[in-house]
């Protein structure tokens, strides 16, 4: 990968445009692009302010608690870091195997997660820029704009998602927040009248989800090129893979591979993750940069979530999925597995793969056991990673011997893909607002970017598909040339 | 006149000696209330409890029914002034109701959604309050106390230990403390079997390693609300 435009040659002579992290909301995201004196742009950063603050706060606090309390960091996939904390916490408690009720319901929560986060992602965030256009009319580019255009698409998505919602009410006691993962096990089956309930539209979820996988294909086929294009850029990338090598979103081990295709470490224990990956730290943001460790800080950065998934796994263990990844694979000659906004169509495969595997849990009848928890023998130490919907999430904690958390260390998603996130954005400026004027439009463009790794970078919902972003363009002589915000109220602009 | 007096404009039946709240309890009728338990003596001290009788206040924990009396206890006013009670327990104190596992079988969180609290209304204190995690069974978590004095009695009364006592200054100091040279747990003969062990209405004294095992939905306050379980026989 490259770093070119990272950091400018010269950047004495160009005016820095500082962030203040206490200012801003968490997780408020800002682009700064920098330009020299023919307007060319000469270094584009995406700072996003991580909140860190959590890893202290869980420190001191009994380890039975910390798997509902993490499920604050994040308003759209509370779930996935609920799971993380439950299998660092199955680990530490020296469980090596859960319950077939527990490591079932515990998946049928998290496929419901995924299966609702990644329709929230694709037809609440995303599908207005698809549908409509990149630079598209900004007053209809939102889920309102697609429920009075395509109201088929839009209730497609409202329904999946809240089918979603359900099946994680469910098994985890309610839509967010719930209890129902706790260390060594889960705290509740389902019952004859929940699974009927969930049978009822199960098949009509999965024939949704496949749909979803033909509307984003023909998306590609109506603008090859240009989604091809764009944002686009060669990356290593993470996952975890089953140890046969296929597709496993709830466990399984690392396998890494190189720009080329070239395995870096495969079925790795994620249990001594820090073996292979570091996290390097820029003066420029409060984000760490991971890398991975044989390939070192300057060259090993990777990218994790469902492109890196769909392309690194052998296959996907349900067969419409499945056959939806072969046939994402051949696509024109392979070339959207290297795409950005190749992401969408992969998670949309995932999508499916979602539901397909639900409905094999819901026809499982260990879902109604009442065997629930499992013990071991105590560690000091535990590691869970899980596959979130947004990629490879890693808590890692130490409970010292009065139960208590001393040391958290959490790896999130936007965490791995920090720096693929920023070559995504710096392509996309280098190729759409090389030296013009910022509209609303344009900056639309470097969301579009982002927003094909992360619906929010904040982990939070509040401003549903209304990201905060500020592009700065600043001369060789440091003066703010054009400045644009765009936040709930829309876009404010400050040209001098 | 027979032993009875109004309480909401409803007939209670008492036999002399008997408080208020006695009496309304064994006749299922709800006070709110946070430091009274059945089986202890009187601490009287949150206030919660606080009825107009024959038009003035007072502690239905600690006031003897007496015949013909006029009770008044779940009216806007008292109710009002309950809510307030509780906004400032929930400041005074470090409440985190999400991610605590007595959340659900809490009676101030209960009693919170039976006074229809939707705020804490004034600013959170935040007060530095420890956790006590040196006992192998019992965790407690001092952030939660509201001083109601409950384990004090139970530990003296009924385990005949005295391991807590009521201490420290001022607002935020005040709290609930362990009788051991060390001030820890550990330090004292305290046992998970002993009745100060499940007594407290909030989650300050708590089991070890077995948080959230009961899945929402079949919490004790998830199936009825505080004022419809109301026994003699308190946990
Ligand atoms: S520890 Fe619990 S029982 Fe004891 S005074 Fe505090 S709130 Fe009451
Ligand atoms: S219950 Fe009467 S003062 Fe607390």
């Amino acid at each position: 990968m490259t770093f070119e435009l990272e950091t400018a040659i010269a950047p004495e002579k160009l005016r820095r445009v500082a962030i203040d992290p206490v200012s801003r909301v968490e997780g408020h995201g800002k682009v700064t692009i920098l330009l020299d004196d023919d307007n060319k742009v000469h270094q584009v950063r995406l700072h996003i302010v991580e909140f860190r603050g959590f890893e202290k706060f869980i420190q001191g606090r009994p380890y039975w608690e910390v798997p509902v309390m993490v499920q604050r960091l994040c308003g759209i996939c509370p779930v996935s870091h609920h799971l993380a904390a439950s299998k660092a916490m199955d680990m530490m408690l020296g469980v090596k195997e859960l319950t077939p009720t527990a490591e079932k319901i515990r998946r049928l929560m998290h496929y419901g997660q995924i299966l609702q986060s990644h329709a929230l992602h694709f037809f609440h965030l995303s599908s207005p820029d698809l549908l409509f256009g990149f630079g598209s009319n900004v007053a209809a580019r939102n889920i309102v704009g697609v429920v009075a255009a395509h109201p088929e698409i839009a209730k497609k998505g409202v329904l999946l998602r809240k089918y979603g919602q359900e099946v994680i009410r469910m098994t985890a006691g309610k839509r967010v927040h719930g209890t129902g993962s706790i260390p060594g096990g889960v705290n509740k089956s389902l019952s004859d009248g929940e699974r009927a309930d969930l049978l009822k539209d199960i098949y009509q979820m999965v024939a949704w989800s496949r749909d979803a996988v033909g509307m984003i294909r023909q998306l590609f086929e109506q603008n090859l090129a240009e989604y091809n294009d764009f944002g686009r850029f060669r990356s290593s990338g993470m996952c975890l893979v089953r140890a046969d090598g296929a597709m496993d979103l709830y466990h399984g081990g690392l396998r890494a591979r190189d720009t080329d295709g070239n395995t870096l470490f495969d079925h790795f224990n994620y249990g001594r993750y820090w073996e292979v990956i570091a996290e390097d730290v820029k003066p420029w943001s409060y984000m760490k940069f991971p890398f991975f460790k044989s390939l070192g800080p300057d060259d090993g950065s990777y990218r994790v979530g469902p492109l890196t998934r769909v392309t690194q796994c052998d296959s996907i263990p349900t067969p419409l999925a499945d056959k939806e990844r072969e046939e994402f694979m051949a696509f024109d000659g392979g070339s959207v597995t290297g795409a950005t906004l190749g992401y969408h169509w992969a998670r949309m495969i995932e999508m499916l793969h979602a539901a397909e595997s639900i409905k094999d849990l819901l026809h499982d009848d260990d879902i109604l056991g009442h065997d629930l928890m499992a013990t071991g023998q105590r560690q000091q130490r535990g590691v869970g990673v899980i596959e979130a919907p947004r990629g490879t999430l890693i808590h890692h904690y130490r409970v010292d011997e009065n139960d208590l958390v001393i040391r958290a260390n959490l790896i999130v998603s936007t965490t791995h893909n920090n720096q693929a996130m920023n070559t995504a954005v710096r392509e996309v400026a280098k190729k759409y607002l090389n030296g013009r004027e910022i509209t609303e439009g344009l900056l639309n463009h470097i969301e579009v970017a982002i927003r094909a790794f992360d619906p929010c970078l904040s982990c939070a919902t509040h401003a549903l598909g209304q990201m905060p972003l500020e592009v700065a363009i600043v001369g060789a002589d440091g003066r703010v040339l054009d400045e644009a915000t765009r936040d709930h109220r829309g876009l404010t602009r400050e040209s001098s | 006149m027979n032993n009875t007096f109004q309480l909401d404009g409803e007939e209670i039946p008492f036999t002399p000696g008997q408080t208020i709240m006695q009496a309304a309890t064994a006749h299922g009728s709800y006070i709110p209330h946070l430091c009274w338990h059945p089986d202890f003596s009187v601490h009287g001290s949150c206030k919660l409890c606080t009825v107009k009788v024959n038009g003035r206040f007072g502690s239905s924990c600690t006031m003897e029914a007496q015949p013909g009396m006029e009770v008044e206890n779940r009216t806007a006013e008292l109710d009002d002034k309950r809510r307030t009670l509780l906004q400032m327990l929930f400041v005074e104190g470090n409440h985190f109701c999400p991610s605590c596992e007595k959340s659900g079988d809490c009676k101030l969180q209960a009693t919170a959604y039976e006074l229809k609290m939707m705020s804490p209304h004034f600013d959170m204190f935040y007060p530095d309050r420890p956790v006590d995690a040196s006992h192998p069974d019992i965790l407690l978590d001092f952030n939660r106390c509201i001083m109601c004095g409950l384990c004090v009695a139970a530990s003296r009364e009924a385990d005949g230990k005295n391991i807590f006592a009521m201490g420290g200054r001022g607002l935020l100091g005040r709290r609930v403390h362990v009788s051991s040279e060390s001030g820890k747990l550990a330090d004292t003969d305290f046992a998970a079997t002993d009745r100060a062990a499940s007594i407290c209405p909030v989650g300050v004294i708590l089991s070890k390693r077995r948080g959230f095992v009961v899945p929402i939905g079949r919490r004790t306050y998830d199936l009825a609300p505080i004022s419809a379980q109301v026994t003699e026989k308190a946990p």
